[in-house]
């Protein structure tokens, strides 16, 4: 599934002729993993009151949402060929009042985890059993919101949401370390009071087991660190800050959906 | 003197009316609480207020979060911090999406006084009111507040409401009821119009009763709704009155001053005039002595009125002799 979700990305974005396929390649794994391993949802009925939240905060990863989305059966796979047109559902990042299953509206970075909070704080207020998960890349973690959230998701004790961190170690416009460097990365979340793990976010198993481990964890937040590579399974897109925002020509997508088919 | 009081304190005692009625209702505060007033909520509903702390952007994104669960929520600073300091998360969170998030923040204006122009919040309508799906609301007494506050919290989508530190002076009998969009004429007049919101509203009546005397007289319109706009109110003011003076507690640029502009000069362009803080900032001092240095006061809009009316009286004169 992973593998045909990559797919769409990279047809979606070269039809639509612009977009970010580099960061929603590096969390094709994570939310492979999320849409069909973990989440309580139902396509058919996006509002269900009981339904896990995934709310994405990388905004720019939209096409890999969408694509998870269409394929969990939210809408038509057909529709993803509408990506970033004129009167589409699909925008160039995610608008929750226009796509079904999209929870949150995305782009200006480093707001989802607040919102996140929100919603997690809401199912305790209303006694669900609901999980909250919460996608984030480690690029926007240089916004100070990001820590303003991740104070107050400890303060609230909101053992019910979970954050992933897609760390591609790359940001638009260079290495985040030679950017704004986040190091050390891990210990900044523990000191925050979440518990963190550290994992390859493109080992089904061990994203699943740190799942798990997210929910067993009480009264605190999990934050999953999930190292990751951008572009992931298209060899030219691996760790190429070019294909940040930058959509692939219809050769490079053809060259890329070769490659992907064959691994 | 007329009674007065407080439009942030009866925002508190209101909310817990509103809490006891509606168990939806959710409460987020920046660390301001005993200034907002929203720690009487607080204190009767712990498990629904959310102190934030001093993280105003977070604040605003936990307030979408909350509603896009289905509760409605009030979230509370000062007026300052509540437009400036959050204002992307405002955009993004809940004018593009719409949500049922009440922002009321108190101490805006000048009439915050000596804490000085940091704490002075004058462009906060000018932000608020480009945003789209917003309803902005200046109650101009705590009867207005009170009314505004139970409206917006049974009105779906964002409001943002903004309230005063200063006692105000009760202009509303208890009856009072607050409409969404709609102007409140608060006394009749055929030779100009003083369309004011806020405390400024007191001061139009005041100034009134001044002009009165000189036999100008003067129709006081109070809009405490400046998105939407009653439009409607405006361009039957400029048709019967020919003039029209704005007065507000806020920056030149983007308040109520250029939205009923914009009004009068697509539909019936007449003279105007307009009472407000200019381009520049206020400094520290007393409230009082701040609306006296600032013009905001009663005096200052007779003498616009009167200059107003004058050309009123010229424009008449002059079409008279070219024939119109």
């Amino acid at each position: 599934m992973a593998k045909k979700l990559r797919c769409h990305v990279i047809t979606m974005t070269a039809t639509a002729g612009s977009g970010h396929p580099g960061g929603s390649l590096s969390a094709a794994d994570i939310i492979t993993t999320l849409y069909f391993k973990i989440l309580h949802h139902d396509p058919k009925n996006p509002q269900w009151q009981d339904r896990d939240r995934f709310i994405l905060s990388k905004g720019h990863a939209a096409p890999i949402l969408y694509a998870a989305l269409a394929e969990s059966g939210y809408f038509p796979v057909a529709e993803l060929a509408t990506l970033r047109k004129l009167d589409s559902r699909l925008q160039g990042h995610t608008d929750r009042n226009l796509t079904p299953g999209v929870e949150m509206s995305a782009g200006s970075l480093g707001q989802g985890l607040s919102f996140s909070i929100g919603v997690a704080l809401a199912a305790n207020l209303d006694r669900r059993d609901y999980k909250t998960y919460v996608l984030l890349s480690d690029g926007e973690c240089d916004e100070g919101q990001t820590w303003e959230a991740a104070m107050s998701a400890a303060q609230f004790k909101l053992d019910n949401l979970t954050a992933i961190v897609d760390c591609n170690r790359l940001q638009l416009s260079g290495w985040t370390q030679d950017i704004m460097n986040l190091e050390p990365f891990a210990q900044k979340w523990q000191a925050f009071g979440w518990h963190t793990v550290d994992i390859d976010g493109h080992d089904f198993d061990q994203i699943l087991a740190a799942f798990q481990e997210a929910e067993k964890t009480k009264t605190k937040p999990t934050v999953i660190i999930a190292h990751t590579i951008k572009g992931k399974g298209v060899s030219f897109m691996e760790n190429n800050v070019a294909f940040h925002g930058k959509a692939p020509t219809s050769e490079e997508a053809e060259r890329a959906l070769k490659e992907l088919k064959r691994a | 003197m007329s009674m007065e009081a407080s439009t942030r304190e009866t925002y508190g005692k209101t909310l817990i009316e509103l809490g006891k009625q509606n168990k939806d209702i959710v409460v987020l505060d920046a660390d301001l609480s005993p200034s907002t007033m929203t720690h009487f909520f607080a204190r009767e509903f712990p498990n629904r207020f959310f102190d934030c702390g001093l993280e105003e952007q977070n604040m605003i994104g936990i307030a979408a979060g909350l509603a896009a669960s289905g509760k409605t929520v009030f979230a509370s600073t000062f007026a300052v911090f509540a437009s400036c300091r959050c204002f992307d998360q405002v955009r993004m969170c809940l004018s593009q999406t719409k949500l049922n998030v009440k922002i009321v923040a108190t101490h805006g204006g000048i009439s915050v006084g000596e804490d000085g122009s940091s704490h002075h919040a004058i462009e906060d309508l000018a932000l608020y009111c480009a945003l789209p799906g917003f309803t902005v609301v200046v109650p101009a007494d705590a009867i207005e507040a009170a009314e505004a506050v139970k409206v917006a919290a049974n009105t779906y989508g964002p409001f943002y409401i903004r309230l005063s530190r200063l006692k105000t002076p009760l202009i509303y009998p208890e009856s009072y009821h607050f409409k969404v969009g709609k102007a409140v004429t608060m006394r009749q007049g055929r030779d100009a119009t003083i369309i004011a919101m806020g405390i400024m509203v007191a001061k139009a009546l005041e100034a009134s009763d001044i002009l009165a005397r000189q036999e100008i007289d003067c129709r006081v319109i109070n809009m405490p709704t400046l998105k939407p706009l009653d439009e409607q109110a405006i361009v039957k003011a400029a048709s019967e009155t020919h003039a029209i003076v704005v007065a507000e507690e806020h920056l030149a640029h983007g308040g109520l001053g250029s939205r009923v502009a914009q009004v009068v000069a697509r539909e019936k362009p007449v003279p105007m005039g307009f009472i407000n803080l200019g381009d520049s900032y206020a400094m520290s001092g007393k409230a009082k002595e701040l609306l006296q240095r600032y013009g905001l006061t009663a005096k200052n809009i007779e003498d616009v009125v009167k200059s107003v009316v004058k050309r009123k009286f010229y424009q008449y004169l002059q079409g008279t002799r070219s024939g119109e």
